[in-house]
């Protein structure tokens, strides 16, 4: 068994808080750049030439790339080998205060969702998924993501007769929403599992490098399609119309019932942020 | 070509503006959001004061991030215009006469905008570092309680829009939409 303290956890959860905000994927940021000569629309260009300048602004001046530095999903890969001590829970959530009280980040989780809507103050709690996998290490991954893509998120059971055209047409009906959440995006696509799994894995594929594919043939090749179809709704760069809507589509699947086909639709917005640490 | 406007946005400046057009804004402007467009409607309804005249003002649909130290402000980019749509009508009504956000707006909106002579503007999104370089000043002025949802009284050199809806309906959502869409 090896020994990790929840201190270690607190300040690396802290630094990739930190990290996550200000600098861009640069997958991400590489993609941009490929596809500003795949735009044909000018206003699109623009947009995505700011999309650059900002990503170095913001790490030359130490500043958030979106104002909105988000709600805190952070995904926990724990090794069966490693003795925690102390409180994973507690440590994530005080890396996370930490980081948004100390680090200029804005708060942006209320209490209640429903009546005051009052603001926790610190950012927390953070969404905390943990893993359990073998090893004797705690691989610790941070994904800040802002409210205005999260609202264009959409889960549905399809009917099994629909088969591979019922998700098709599904991931292609939630694009349409696209334009409310700062494309282009990253789409990320569950299929499969039950009604609590499938949003989990819609959000899990979000973290797979873009020039990723699926290492399903089936299924990779479901995603370069559905990457194609999507930029040609005419959505573009923040919406304002263009060829470049999506930069990937990104599908995870898992058996699921025999009566069942969960789906679930989620995007990045083109301000991705994502960081990961081993301890 | 890029427009130069100055606050207040008059019905003269107005008259100027079509969907599609750069325009730059210098002046004052004021931030508001989802929480801050509920009391300013809840107060109208009172029948009680708003925190700020509306007339011939621009509001920014924006919750910046706090600034560090040396900075006015911090990464303040707009945020979705849709969720503000309910609210919206109103104060049009009460003298706004344009509001910066992203993304589409509802009918109920755009008939709004023709009817009280006003004007939607689209700032990118998620460049919010970038946009926090044109702002020059910054004053809280109601609701501190709310955090990022405050009302921020902004003072801006050159921020960058484009008119998105303009005073006759046009949009430019719509129709670029399909211009570019091949399907």
């Amino acid at each position: 068994m090896r020994e990790i303290y929840a201190s270690k956890i607190i300040e690396v959860v802290k630094d990739l808080c930190l990290r996550a905000n200000t600098v861009l994927r640069p997958d991400v940021l590489d993609a941009i750049k490929a596809n500003l000569a795949l735009e044909v629309s000018p206003t699109g260009v623009e947009v995505m030439e700011q999309i650059i300048k900002n990503a170095k602004l913001a790490v030359s001046e130490q500043l958030p790339i979106c104002q909105d530095t988000g709600y805190v999903t952070i995904f926990i890969e724990l090794g069966r080998g490693v003795l925690l001590q102390g409180d994973l829970t507690g440590a994530i959530n005080e890396g996370v205060r930490r980081a948004y009280t100390e680090g200029f980040l804005r708060k942006s989780i209320v209490v209640s969702p429903v009546f005051e809507r009052e603001n926790t103050g610190d950012n927390t709690p953070a969404f905390i998924n943990v893993d359990i996998v073998p090893g004797d290490d705690i691989k610790i991954t941070v994904m800040p993501k802002g409210g205005g893509t999260e609202n264009a998120s959409q889960l549905r059971m399809l009917p099994v007769s629909g088969g591979i055209n019922a998700v098709r047409q599904f991931v292609l009906e939630a694009a349409e929403g696209a334009a409310k959440s700062c494309p282009p995006v990253i789409v990320g696509v569950g299929v499969g599992g039950s009604f609590d799994k499938v949003g989990f894995l819609a959000k899990k594929a979000l973290l797979r490098p873009l020039p990723d594919s699926n290492p399903d043939p089936g299924i990779a090749k479901l995603e370069a399609e559905l990457l194609v179809e999507i930029n040609k709704l005419g959505i573009g760069p923040a919406g304002l119309g263009g060829r470049i809507t999506a930069l990937g589509v990104k599908i995870e699947t898992m058996p699921t019932h025999i009566a069942c086909l969960p789906a679930a639709v989620v995007f990045n917005c083109h301000a991705a942020r994502q960081a990961e640490a081993i301890i | 070509m890029t427009k130069q406007i100055h606050t207040p946005l008059t019905d003269n400046i107005i008259s100027e503006l079509k969907a599609g057009d750069k325009v730059e804004i210098s002046g004052v402007i004021y931030t508001a959001r989802d929480q801050a467009h509920k009391r300013m409607v809840d107060s109208i309804k009172r029948g009680e004061p708003l925190p700020f005249d509306l007339k011939d003002q621009i509001v920014y649909y924006a919750g910046p991030s706090p600034a560090p130290p040396g900075r006015v402000i911090g990464s303040i980019g707009p945020t979705t215009s849709a969720r503000m749509d309910p609210y919206t009508p109103t104060l049009l009504a009460h003298g706004l006469k344009g509001m910066i956000g992203k993304g589409p707006r509802s009918p109920a909106v755009k008939s709004a905008l023709i009817k009280y002579n006003a004007v939607y503007l689209a700032a990118t999104g998620g460049v919010a570092a970038l946009l926090s370089t044109y702002v020059k000043k910054v004053e809280l002025i109601a609701y501190p309680d709310l955090g990022p949802e405050a009302i921020y009284r902004l003072e801006v050199e050159r921020f960058p829009v484009l008119i998105a809806i303009d005073a006759k309906g046009n949009d430019l959502y719509e129709e670029n939409r399909q211009i570019y869409r091949q399907l």
